[in-house]
Order: C-alpha cells, then sequence, then structure tokens
C-alpha cells in the first residue's frame, strides 16, 4: 500500500502520480496538508495520512483545505492543499486574494483534471488559473515527475513569493510508473507570523498596494519559463511534423512519434513563448498536443506565430492517447486514414452502479414509486438514481446544488408544475461540503422542499472516507460528530418537520416522504445506516428466494439490488386478455448481505435468510477469508 | 527495436481486476523492466466495467495501449471478454473466464446478454483459452480465488517464467498468512493447466 512511504534514498519504486506527490510533500518538510475528496486526487492526502510527521485533515470542501493550507504558510510552514479540478471552482475565492498577498512558506496547490470524464460533472481545463490568478502551473506527465515537480513547487512558492498549482490528470493521479527515491525529510520553517496588515488585511487598499508587485512577479515568472529545465525541446530526425506538448500526452506523442522533434512544456505558466517561437521556427509544421483546451495554441497563434495546428486536426475534449495523435497528424499532413482494427462487437452496457444492499436502494425505490415530483438531485453515490431501475433523479449539477435549484423550481413554478412535490436529494458528505448554506436559505427563503438527507456516514462515491458525518477523521481516530437532526433545527427547520428513517423499511421511507411532500414547509428526512463499505456496515446472513414459491413478479428486482438475478423468463396471458411478463429470481448467496430490502416487495414472501434452508454445503460466504489485498 | 508488453485485464468491479494488474506490473518489475501500470479506480460501486493496462519493456512512453496493440487480453468474465476482444492483435492471445455475471440493466429485460459469445471470440482465430475459473475458485472455497486462478490462465502467455509469476503471488501473504499459500498455489496451477491445454490445441 505504501511503497513510496517506505522507501529508502535510492531505491526505484512502483508507485501511481498520487503517491509519488505525498513522498515529495512529506520530504519538503510540509507541516499541514488538507483536501476534500474527489477523483482523481482523492488518494493523494490518503497517502499522507500515513506519515505520521506530518499534519494532514480531510477538510469539510476544498475552500476550507485551501484556507488551511494557507494558514500553515502565514505561521512559516509549508502548506499542501490538494482537489481535483471543480473543487478549485469552490476554493477559488481563496486562490484569488491569496496570489495578491503571496505567502511566507511554501504553498502548494495540486489539481487533478479529469481529463475523458472518467468521475466527474465536467471536464475543465485547469491550466487556465495560472493566467486567471497570476499563479505558476507545473504539469508533471509521470510519477517520477510528478515527485519531482511538488518539490520543486515548494521552493519556486517561495523565490516567487506565490502558491503554486501542481496540474495533474487522470493520467498521472491514477498511472503506477517508477520513481528514483532521493530525499528525506527536510526540516523547513522560516519562523513564525509577522503581523503585517499591509500584507495579510486585504481591504481595497492594501489590495491596490499589491497589484503592482503581482504584475511584477508576473514578468519574473514569464523570464523563468524561459529558462527553466521543466521546459525542453528533443531533436528527431523525422523532421516532417514537430510536436510541443505537455503532462501524460508527451508520453504519448513519444509513443507515436519516437523519431519527431518534441518540446516538453512542465512549466506550463506562464508558457515560455519566446522558447516555444524559437523552436516552432526550425520546422515546417508544428502540432500542439495539449489536453484539453487550445491555451497553448492560442498563445502562439497570438504571438503571431503561423506554422502551428492543433485543435483544427485534434479532438477539443478528451485524452490524446496514441492513436488519437497518429490520426490527427495523418489529417494535418494530408495522409490516407487507414485502418485494420478487428470490428469492436455489440455488447450490453455495465454502468457503474449500486452495491449490493446499499442503504441508497430502498429510498430510490420510494422515489421511483411517487408520482408528480420533481427531484433536484446532488453529487454522490445517490446521483446514479438517475439510471435504471430507479430513474429517480431530475438535476444534478454541483456539489450542495440540490438546495438551490430545488427552492429555485419551487420559487419559480408556473401552471405545469403546480401539483408538483420540490424534492432534493443529498449525501451527508455534499450536505456538509455546500448544502448546508442551501439549507439555511430555503428555511430563511420559506421554501417548500422535502429534503431527503441520505446519511451513510461516509463519502461513498470516493471510496468511503471519512467525514464529520461519521465522527472519524482522516487517520481512522474519533473526533467530533455532527448530529444532522440538530444541525438542521439549527438551520431552522421545525422540529417536526424532521423525520428519521430507517433507510431498509421502505414501507416507512415511502410513507414518511409522501406525508412530508404533501406539508407546504420545509422538511428533511433523514437515513442513517452507513455505506456498506464502512465498517461501521454490519452485514447479516444472506437471504435465498424458494423458487418454488417465487412467482416472477420482478418486484424484488426493482430494488436495484445486484445480488439478485434472473433465473427465468416467461410470458403468461392474463384473463383480460392482456400478456405479463415475467421474471424468476435468485439471490448471489455470495455477496448478498442479509440487508432484507428485497423482502418488503414479494407478495409470497418467498425471500428468506440462508441460515433456514436445509441444505448449507456450498454456501461460500462461510468460508475463510483469503489474503486478497484489495 | 523496443519491445514492449501489453497486457489488458478486464473484468466488473470488485472481481479483484485491480489486484490481478498489480501482480502482473510488480513481476515485470522484479525483472527491471520497465512497467507502466493504469489504474483507473473511479467510481467505488460496484458493477461497471474494469479495465487494467500493463505495459513493460526496456523502455515504455505511454502508459495507454492503443485498440489493436494488446498482446494478451485477460477476462474476468465472458461479455467482457467480446466488449474488448477488439482491443487485441490479430495474433493476440484471449484468455476468459467463461463465468457469466449479468448487470442489473440485463436483468430487468433492457438488454440481452450475448447468446453466443464464446463462439464469436473463438471465430477470430487467435489463441485462445476459456473455462470456468468462477467455478475452480468455489470449489477450492472462495470465489476470491478466481484472480489466482486467472493468473495462473496468463502464466504461459507471459515474457517470463509461470515460476516468477507465482511467487510474485505467494509472496505477497506468505508471512502473514502461510496457511494460503498451498492453495494458492493450488488454483494458480489449476488455471494454468487449463488455460495451457486449450493453447495447445490451437497452436
Ligand atoms: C467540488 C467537488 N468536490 C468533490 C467532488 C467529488 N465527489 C463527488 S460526490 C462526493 C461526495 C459524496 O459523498 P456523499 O454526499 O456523502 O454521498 P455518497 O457518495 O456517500 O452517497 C465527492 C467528494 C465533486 N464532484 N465536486
Ligand atoms: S459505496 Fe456505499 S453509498 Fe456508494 S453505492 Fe456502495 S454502498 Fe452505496
Ligand atoms: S437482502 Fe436482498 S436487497 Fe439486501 S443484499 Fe440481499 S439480495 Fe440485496
Ligand atoms: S419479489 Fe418475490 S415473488 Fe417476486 S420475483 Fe422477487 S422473489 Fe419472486
Amino acid at each position: 500500500m505504501a511503497a513510496a512511504q517506505q522507501a529508502q534514498i535510492g531505491q526505484k519504486v512502483l508507485v501511481s502520480g498520487n503517491e509519488a506527490i505525498a513522498r515529495a510533500v512529506w520530504e519538503a518538510g510540509t507541516k499541514v496538508a488538507a483536501a476534500y475528496p474527489g477523483t482523481p486526487a482523492t488518494e493523494i492526502l490518503e497517502y499522507l495520512g500515513l506519515y505520521s510527521d506530518i499534519y494532514s485533515e480531510w477538510s469539510v470542501n476544498e475552500k476550507v483545505s485551501l484556507e488551511v493550507a494557507i494558514g500553515a504558510s502565514l505561521v512559516g510552514s509549508r502548506g499542501f492543499c490538494a482537489m481535483k479540478h471543480v473543487g478549485l471552482n469552490v476554493a477559488s475565492d481563496a486562490l484569488m486574494t491569496l496570489t495578491l498577498t503571496g505567502v511566507h512558506g511554501g504553498l502548494v496547490i495540486a489539481v487533478a483534471d479529469d481529463v475523458g470524464l472518467s468521475s466527474s460533472q465536467n471536464e475543465q481545463d485547469s491550466r487556465f488559473w495560472g493566467r486567471f490568478a497570476h499563479v505558476p502551473i507545473l504539469e508533471p506527465a509521470d510519477s517520477q515527475e510528478a515527485y519531482d515537480m511538488t518539490r520543486m513547487a515548494f521552493e519556486l512558492s517561495e523565490q516567487f513569493n506565490t502558491p503554486v498549482i501542481v496540474r495533474l490528470t487522470t493520467r498521472v493521479c491514477h498511472v503506477k510508473t517508477t520513481i528514483a527515491i532521493y530525499g528525506e525529510r527536510e526540516a523547513f520553517s522560516l519562523g513564525g507570523f509577522a503581523k503585517d496588515p499591509a500584507r495579510w488585511v486585504m481591504v481595497p487598499t492594501v489590495a491596490r498596494t499589491r497589484l503592482p508587485f503581482q504584475a511584477k512577479r508576473d514578468l519574473k515568472l514569464a523570464q523563468y519559463s524561459e529558462t527553466n529545465p521543466l521546459n525542453f525541446s528533443l531533436s528527431g530526425v523525422d523532421e516532417s511534423v514537430a510536436f510541443i506538448t505537455s503532462g501524460p500526452a508527451f508520453m504519448h506523442v513519444q509513443e507515436a512519434f519516437p523519431q519527431s522533434p518534441v518540446f516538453k512544456i512542465g512549466y506550463s505558466w506562464p508558457i515560455p513563448i519566446s522558447a516555444l517561437k524559437n523552436f516552432a521556427s526550425q520546422y515546417e509544421k508544428v502540432l500542439v498536443v495539449e489536453e484539453t483546451e487550445a491555451l497553448v495554441e492560442t498563445e502562439l497563434k497570438a504571438a503571431g506565430v503561423e506554422n502551428i495546428s492543433g485543435k483544427d486536426v485534434l479532438p477539443l475534449h478528451g485524452e490524446l492517447t496514441p492513436d488519437v495523435i497518429k490520426y490527427g497528424v495523418a489529417k494535418l499532413i494530408g495522409a490516407p486514414i487507414t485502418s485494420n482494427l478487428i470490428p469492436a462487437q455489440q455488447v450490453f452496457p455495465r454502468p457503474p452502479t449500486m452495491c449490493v444492499a446499499c442503504p441508497h436502494l430502498g429510498p430510490y425505490f420510494a422515489l421511483a414509486s411517487m408520482r408528480n415530483i420533481h427531484i433536484a438531485g446532488d453529487i454522490g453515490c445517490y446521483t446514479l438514481g438517475a439510471g435504471q431501475p430507479w430513474n429517480a433523479l431530475d438535476t444534478c449539477i454541483s456539489m450542495g446544488a440540490s438546495m438551490g435549484v430545488a427552492l429555485g423550481m419551487d420559487k419559480g413554478r408556473g401552471p405545469e408544475d403546480e401539483n408538483k412535490a420540490m424534492v432534493a436529494v443529498i449525501g451527508d458528505s455534499t450536505f456538509l461540503h455546500m448544502g448546508m448554506q442551501g439549507l439555511l436559505n430555503i428555511t430563511y427563503n420559506q421554501g417548500n422542499v422535502t429534503i431527503l438527507l441520505l446519511d451513510n456516514r461516509a463519502v461513498g462515491m470516493t471510496g468511503g472516507q471519512n467525514n464529520p458525518g461519521n465522527g472519524m477523521n482522516l487517520q481512522g481516530e474519533q473526533t467530533n460528530r455532527v448530529d444532522f437532526a440538530k444541525l438542521v433545527e439549527a438551520l431552522g427547520v421545525a422540529p417536526e418537520r424532521i423525520r428519521k428513517v430507517n433507510a431498509y423499511e421502505l414501507p416507512v421511507v415511502l410513507k414518511t416522504l409522501r406525508e412530508e411532500t404533501k406539508i407546504k414547509q420545509p422538511s428533511v428526512v433523514i437515513t442513517g445506516n452507513p455505506c456498506v463499505l464502512v465498517d461501521a456496515y454490519q452485514p447479516k446472513g444472506p437471504l435465498y428466494v424458494m423458487e418454488n414459491d417465487c412467482n416472477g413478479c420482478g418486484n424484488c428486482l426493482d430494488t436495484g439490488c445486484p445480488a439478485i438475478s434472473v433465473t427465468r423468463r416467461e410470458t403468461v396471458v392474463k384473463p383480460n386478455g392482456r400478456e405479463k411478463k415475467l421474471a424468476f429470481v435468485t439471490i448471489d448467496t455470495s455477496v448478498c448481505t442479509g440487508c432484507g430490502l428485497c423482502t418488503k416487495p414479494c407478495a409470497p414472501d418467498c425471500i428468506q435468510p440462508l441460515s433456514l434452508r436445509g441444505d448449507l454445503s456450498k454456501d461460500v460466504s462461510t468460508s475463510p477469508s483469503l489474503g486478497d489485498s484489495q | 527495436m523496443n519491445e514492449v508488453t501489453n497486457i489488458m485485464v478486464v473484468g466488473i468491479g470488485g472481481q479483484g481486476v485491480m489486484t490481478a494488474a498489480e501482480i502482473l506490473a510488480d513481476a515485470a518489475l522484479r525483472l527491471d523492466h520497465d512497467v507502466k501500470k493504469t489504474e483507473v479506480a473511479g467510481m467505488a460501486q460496484r458493477g461497471g466495467v474494469v479495465t487494467s493496462q500493463v505495459r513493460f519493456g526496456a523502455c515504455v512512453k505511454s502508459p495507454v495501449i492503443i485498440e489493436g496493440q494488446a498482446d494478451v487480453l485477460l477476462s474476468f468474465e465472458q461479455a467482457e471478454a467480446l466488449r474488448w476482444q477488439h482491443w487485441l492483435k490479430a495474433d493476440g492471445v484471449l484468455l476468459v473466464n467463461d463465468n457469466q455475471l449479468a448487470p442489473p440493466v440485463v436483468n430487468l429485460g433492457l438488454f440481452d446478454y450475448p447468446e453466443n459469445a464464446l463462439a464469436a471470440l473463438h471465430s477470430g482465430g487467435r489463441p485462445m483459452s476459456a473455462f470456468n475459473a468462477t467455478a475452480i475458485a468455489l470449489e477450492l472455497g472462495n470465489v476470491k480465488l478466481v484472480n489466482t486462478v486467472m493468473l495462473g490462465a496468463v502464466a504461459e502467455a507471459l515474457p517470463f517464467s509461470a515460476e516468477h509469476l507465482l511467487e510474485g503471488i505467494v509472496s505477497r501473504f506468505r508471512q502473514s498468512k502461510p496457511h494460503l499459500v498451498a492453495l494458492n498455489e493450488r488454483a494458480f496451477n489449476l488455471g494454468r493447466a487449463a488455460s495451457a491445454s486449450q493453447l495447445a490445441r490451437v497452436s
């Protein structure tokens, strides 16, 4: 699990970019590291949590994590925070002023872009923060560079008195490559907080005086980029096309065109414009390969470089893998595009789905059976409720958005939505991240919204991390645990409108939701059953289907529990002449946890504990656990 | 010429695809190869498609195996083999656990599970072995052994010895859980024998 943490100087280890960054942060003598989970950056803090000589925390959101890192910098220590791309949108309010104050101890922000959208609500190019926030951006291509550049970033931060962004993408965060370890933890302190209102108190008069500093720093950073060894070029014998690239796209270019000249940008902002112009002038055709937007290309075109191409032949979104680059180059030089690929076969989709016995299954079963509701959703495992078999989530925008969106739907509704109930669905972690303010806004403005707060005591979506909802910290130690009922009451929800339910008691969940959606006041329905990934979850013995009694109604399939599968289908004709499709089922007893949800809609009551069945000889779930390292 | 071996491991979340890829990558690393391994672990939920790619050789640039370039496809599920078969080279080796796992969308009757997946895979004319690794694992007493069975299956298709790979598996718990060593060796050898007999028939 922690190859980099245990490695000695001189050792080579196969680690992900995230793990390499954690090692570098530790080596840099960093005192404080903070993050809110988010794919693909989550593991950086999980790895940092393993180092006992550094303070590391799960913060409640990204803005707070950056502010915590800022505080550490102010007292002369090195501070670090990590987040996924959208996290920096949340933290940007702090960033945009931090860039004026500058730093004391080095401050590094690792931001991970989900290029290709493996698990995010949008695709962003975080390099743009460089220009917008006037901060330098380093852009590693693999784990070794992630390690090297993170170490450099702290020095750069102090040298230029600026926060530094290390821009990552999924292919850096989650790809394992070998790194050579060359450092141990160094001692670092710049000695205490020096009170200086003219530096740290950003009121207009002070901020105004910092603007010229920022402009001067921009110039110095741009000069430094021209000579920085992180920006370098390699010559090549095949000069038909030369490449300018950065990040993992550099590896893809080298794979696809190993003989071609290439300029690799590692210090991405400010871009080394003169060096790039000089490089481009040596070749006839230059292709800029950048993920994802045309940042370098636009800058070069604006600087009058004419022989460059980029997004005219390469896609605007997603990864620029070797095949994609080859295709783009063929287009560029007008070569025929041939393909001798084996045709793909059509196979059913297999979208990610909620886990066996997930505590969200029951509430979604209930929502799916309700008519005349609009469901403003949020981000978490429960977003999957938009899919089959529930189809019970109507919007998903950003963390916490369900609150505001539901209120806006309520206030903005016309006659078409007159009789609709507005429901907001949000998870515990998302509620604490950015949902609380939205709820306060609902109660303050007297909205008619029913909130379903799915408290599963974990950040399920990103792997079951701890949060204030379960009262455990990053290191798994007990700490303060938030009481959601008290919290929402303090935010203005009437005590009688706060309803706690057991997520697996389907009839209760349904009845409660029906009652609360009828009442024209804000109400909050809170579940409290843990995510199956966390320690608090206690499985019971598995259930099985008494196959002779199953009538094929298929009701249990509508829970969406993936442990249930169809063994046989039949079509029968009912007395009224209509056809009815039947699906007879079985339960995979090796994964069923016995949560009991599927028994609720089963009329013949034919789902029963396996322990009550006579023959138990092949019950795999009782076999000894194996040395599986997952 | 820079020879790189491209192995693609596919399956479903929770089956141990990542662990299998990890063990393959470690085995290559211990022979001083340059190694790159993708680890796309996105959503925590089980049930989605999982793929992992391992590339190793003297020098590996891109971590990505592109379509049509895999030397070996190791699939933990039948339909997933069909989904990814075109990632293989024309003469790439295909190793399939022919166990079928239907997702909820199939159980709900919205999509069909492919009927002739194995026949379609065979028609490609590539070296291929398909057998029920899940059944072997259950026979040995734990479904999690699928991982080791499948690693046994891939052992003959690698540029290093089966013994080297097996050592990489058992060394993970020789200290902590010594009682599992013999069990995993059996699982590995059963997988190896199952695939070797079928591959031999092809070539
Ligand atoms: C601004 C932002 N930060 C982080 C994420 C990553 N992320 C997606 S959902 C989620 C939290 C989910 O936790 P919770 O609301 O408790 O729902 P669960 O997944 O447990 O059902 C996180 C951290 C994001 N999408 N956007
Ligand atoms: S990770 Fe937890 S919350 Fe997410 S689907 Fe699985 S059980 Fe449900
Ligand atoms: S009891 Fe039913 S719903 Fe619960 S895990 Fe088992 S099969 Fe799934
Ligand atoms: S709900 Fe009961 S009767 Fe209906 S399909 Fe499921 S097990 Fe059979």
